[in-house]
């Protein structure tokens, strides 16, 4: 046997890859630290060293974001944000829930100056932990009452609408349903696709217990556990199958429409799969946020300024064409061809109630769906 | 020291676990639905482990000890499985589903479903440190059992099978508790087992000490399995001595030859073929492959540094383990070596959640740096480690090494210069499979890596979490082929060798 052993090598080559990515490292933290010069949106736009004088806290020219929504998504406004502001973002991406995990167990010690979350009841959730700090009165007003935390804790960034996607050549469209609840009967048996383990949906049986109450809550899972419903693991699995005509209708989130034409390079009219709206402010038309916080007990002024940003008309003009989503703030249009969320009469449902999903989740288990 | 590094997580549960207190304890766990879960785990984990057990052993022996055609291209792919992490292959396997001829109008799910994945994608542990473990073994005593008439398959049963009775019974272990703390694949293939009920907890409820208390649960089924693993090895193993190693000679399969072949070639097309022509179909199904092009040379150098880095600090705590286990069997060692399994028990989530807290309070500097990955690694894929190192150190006879001490050589030289030359193969599998697991390691590698850091398991897992299939598939493809270089290395140069060709 040679002294060349595997464990020798494997050294070797481990140094010179640590040493290798530690220089890709340097590189990777975006297009940033050079202020862009010229144009700049609102007061919100200063380079790093004004800010430490206007601002009310601390301000080092970096923010640590904490994301609970997917890099595709986010990265490039947050690339902008950078190039007009001179601030830095250094980004962790993982899923909400996690996130949230991640933030409470850190505590005092998290490295996060800012938490943006996929939903309102991760935000609640955090907020109870004491993990997340008060927001300046100016940023919170910009955001409708409904869609931001009591405390001023945390502050809707986008809307989604829960919306029942149909096949237009199985189902006609006057055959749709008016409320959420017709979907227990006989006539949708085995046509209603449903993802019991995803956040959205539990967020609605939130919504519906909160509103409603338990029992109707659990009469309404039950029935439509009996109704021999079509499981699957996320909104984008209901979605490609009700566009394939597996499944005739099903119960998602409205932007995922456009964000599968958009991977399949086809115009949102041009699927199989329509989103029909729930009407008269019907629960099964839930909005909610997805929305973003302070985190730590110092507020940081650069971490400010990427809320202002993200609540700006620019930022807010990226996730309306970008996400597909609504906007929170006047004088930004929603995505075309979706109605206003005014019109929608959207249910009224405090969304700070919705933290709670421990005991939607086991009510969805005792009615056997999950 | 190393096994206390491994029980960091777990003691952390423990206290976490106790704050609620007993009666507390007993309210979350002494519920039907947990025995349910509890039941399904446990099932699912005997029939994969067993299943395993035949595919890996059927697989070892004819690749190192028949003249199977193909054996030498054969004995390096039946080790790839072991690339495609378990939530890719379960993805992979529901998007065919409407290519499975028994899945009718559906979708590929359930127990049975789950069983299948699992096997495909865990038979490599227990094939890498067998097919080793044969290739090592002096054919001197298969050669006397047969020239005393007994049969072939006596033979393979009597003497060949005991012989790598210790690599055997690792290699079941470490499938049986990947079965045990698998998340992905039976998320997937809509299965409740009992990590499905701590995520649930965790990642729905927001219920920390729920999820905690409920993994305590999976420490104490580990530890059953642990105790079931060690009763099968109560003798002491037998060992070569004196002579030099004598390659087997490939036992002639006659008519059997090319069915061995495609019943192993079947394994390969299901375990691999699968996700290939899944990811085909992805990466033409989609407009978002562009986007694969950024970001694959970082996610590569990600992947390659934080898998690295745990190999080596893996492989640096399981020597003492594994020597000790080998050389000195007795009650300590035992629990030093059953100590490093209990954490792999336990899904990622829950050993990486407990690393978030003890690393942002008490290790702050460490927090969020690759050494932290590292040591996350380290306490998970240990057992992959110290098993390979037992198995190797246990193969070489001890007479060597007192040989040497006889001679006057101190302990460390004895250790540098005779056990780890001997155990080079076993340690070289042993490594391969860490870096191996690293590379495909998620949850906790989401938790603790490197804020701004990429691997390839992550970017996949972003990208197939928002549907953008054409963008993972690269992703994935390169996952597997950066994977079976490790492997690659290992099974031709040290580990698995193909029984010599026979003339007719």
């Amino acid at each position: 046997m040679t002294a060349r052993s595997p464990l020798a090598l494997t050294g070797t080559a481990a140094a010179l890859l640590l040493g290798l990515t530690a220089c890709a490292g340097g590189g990777t933290s975006a297009a940033s630290s050079q202020p862009a010069s010229g144009s700049v949106a609102g007061s919100s736009a200063a380079s790093a060293s004004d800010t430490a004088q206007a601002g009310t806290g601390a301000s080092d020219g970096k923010v640590t974001l904490y994301s609970g929504r997917d890099e595709n998504l986010v990265q490039p406004v947050l690339d902008q944000f950078t190039q007009e502001t001179g601030i830095d973002v250094e980004v962790r991406y993982d899923k909400t829930a996690a996130m949230a995990a991640q933030l409470i167990e850190e505590g005092d010690s998290s490295p996060a100056d800012v938490f943006l979350a996929q939903d309102a009841g991760a935000l609640g959730a955090t907020a109870k932990e004491g993990v997340l700090t008060e927001m300046d009165e100016e940023t919170l007003e910009t955001v409708p009452e409904q869609y931001r935390d009591d405390e001023g804790r945390w502050v809707g960034l986008t809307g989604r609408v829960r919306v029942l996607a149909y096949n237009e050549d199985t189902v006609t469209q006057a055959d749709l349903p008016v409320t959420v609840a017709e979907l227990t009967e006989d006539e949708w048996k085995g046509r209603v696709g449903v993802a019991p383990t995803n956040a959205s949906f539990q967020t609605f049986v939130t919504a519906l217990r909160t509103v409603e109450g338990e029992d109707e809550a659990r009469e309404w899972l039950e029935g439509l556990a009996e109704n021999d419903p079509q499981i699957r693991e996320k909104n984008g699995e209901i979605l490609a199958d009700v566009d394939a005509g597996t499944i005739d209708v099903g119960l998602i989130n409205h932007y995922y429409l456009y964000e599968m034409a958009k991977e399949k390079g086809v115009a949102p009219e041009d699927m199989k799969a329509s989103l029909h709206f729930f009407e008269d402010g019907d629960l099964g038309s839930l909005v909610n946020v997805s929305g973003i916080g302070l985190v730590g007990e110092q507020e940081d002024a650069d971490a400010q300024k990427l809320v202002d940003y993200l609540l700006s008309e620019k930022g807010q003009q990226y996730f309306v064409e970008e996400t597909f989503e609504y906007p929170m703030v006047d004088g930004v249009e929603p995505p075309a061809g979706l109605p206003a969320l005014d019109d929608l009469e959207a249910p009224d449902v405090d969304l700070n109630d919705l933290d709670d999903l421990q005991s939607s989740v086991q009510l969805i288990q005792e009615s056997g769906l999950l | 020291m190393a096994a206390a590094a491994a029980l960091v997580p777990v003691g952390y549960l423990f206290l976490r676990a106790a704050e609620g207190g007993v009666s507390a304890w007993l309210d979350a766990v002494a519920r039907p639905r947990v025995a349910e879960l509890a039941a399904t785990s446990l099932a699912l984990t005997a029939v994969v482990t067993a299943a395993c057990l035949v595919v890996g052993v059927g697989a070892a022996w004819l690749v190192t000890r028949s003249d199977t055609p193909g054996r030498r291209f054969l004995a390096v792919v039946l080790a790839m499985p072991l690339a495609v992490p378990s939530f890719v292959a379960a993805f992979t396997w529901v998007s065919v589903s409407d290519l499975l001829p028994w899945v009718d109008g559906g979708r590929l799910e359930g127990f049975g479903a789950a069983a299948l994945v699992l096997t495909l994608y865990t038979y490599p542990y227990v094939y890498l440190p067998v097919a080793a473990a044969f290739s090592r073994t002096d054919p001197a005593q298969e050669d006397v059992a047969r020239s005393l008439g007994r049969g072939p398959w006596r033979t393979f049963f009597t003497v060949t099978l005991p012989q790598a009775r210790l690599s055997i019974a690792g290699g079941g272990l470490l499938a049986a508790l990947y079965t045990l703390s698998d998340f992905g694949a039976v998320a997937i293939l809509r299965l409740d087992t009992f990590t499905r009920a701590i995520f649930t907890a965790l990642e729905v409820g927001f219920n920390r000490q729920l999820a905690l208390t409920l993994a305590t649960v999976l420490v104490v089924l580990t530890f059953v399995i642990l105790w079931g693993e060690g009763r099968t090895r109560r003798a002491i193993p037998a060992v070569r001595t004196g002579r030099t190693v004598r390659r087997a000679p490939a036992q002639r399969l006659g008519p059997w030859r090319w069915p061995a072949a495609a019943g192993l070639a079947a394994v390969l097309v299901a375990a691999l073929g699968v996700p290939g022509v899944s990811l085909i179909r992805w990466m033409g199904a989609g407009t978002s492959l562009s986007a694969a092009a950024d970001r694959w040379l970082e996610a590569v150098l990600g992947s390659l540094s934080l898998a690295l880095a745990g190999t080596l600090l893996t492989m640096l705590l399981a020597l003492p383990v594994g020597v000790l286990a080998a050389r000195h069997p007795g009650r300590v060692s035992r629990w030093v070596e059953h100590a490093v399994f209990l954490a792999h028990g336990l899904p990622g989530v829950v050993v990486g959640l407990s690393l978030v807290f003890l690393g942002a309070s008490l290790a702050r500097p460490l927090y969020q740096t690759t050494w932290m990955v590292a040591f996350a690694y380290a306490t998970l894929f240990l057992p992959l480690a110290v098993a390979a190192v037992s198995g190797a150190v246990a193969q070489s006879s001890p007479a060597i090494e007192e040989a040497a001490r006889s001679l006057g050589a101190p302990p460390r030289v004895v250790l540098r210069r005779v056990t780890l030359p001997l155990a080079a193969p076993g340690l070289g599998a042993g490594a391969a499979l860490v870096m191996l697991t690293a590379m495909k390691e998620l949850p906790a590698t989401l938790l603790l890596r490197p804020t701004g850091t990429d691997t390839l398991a992550t970017r996949l897992w972003s990208a197939t979490g928002v549907g953008r299939y054409a963008e993972a598939a690269p992703y994935a493809l390169t996952l597997v082929l950066l994977a079976a270089i490790p492997a690659w290395v290992v099974v031709h140069r040290t580990g698995v060798v193909p029984a010599e060709g026979v003339r007719a």
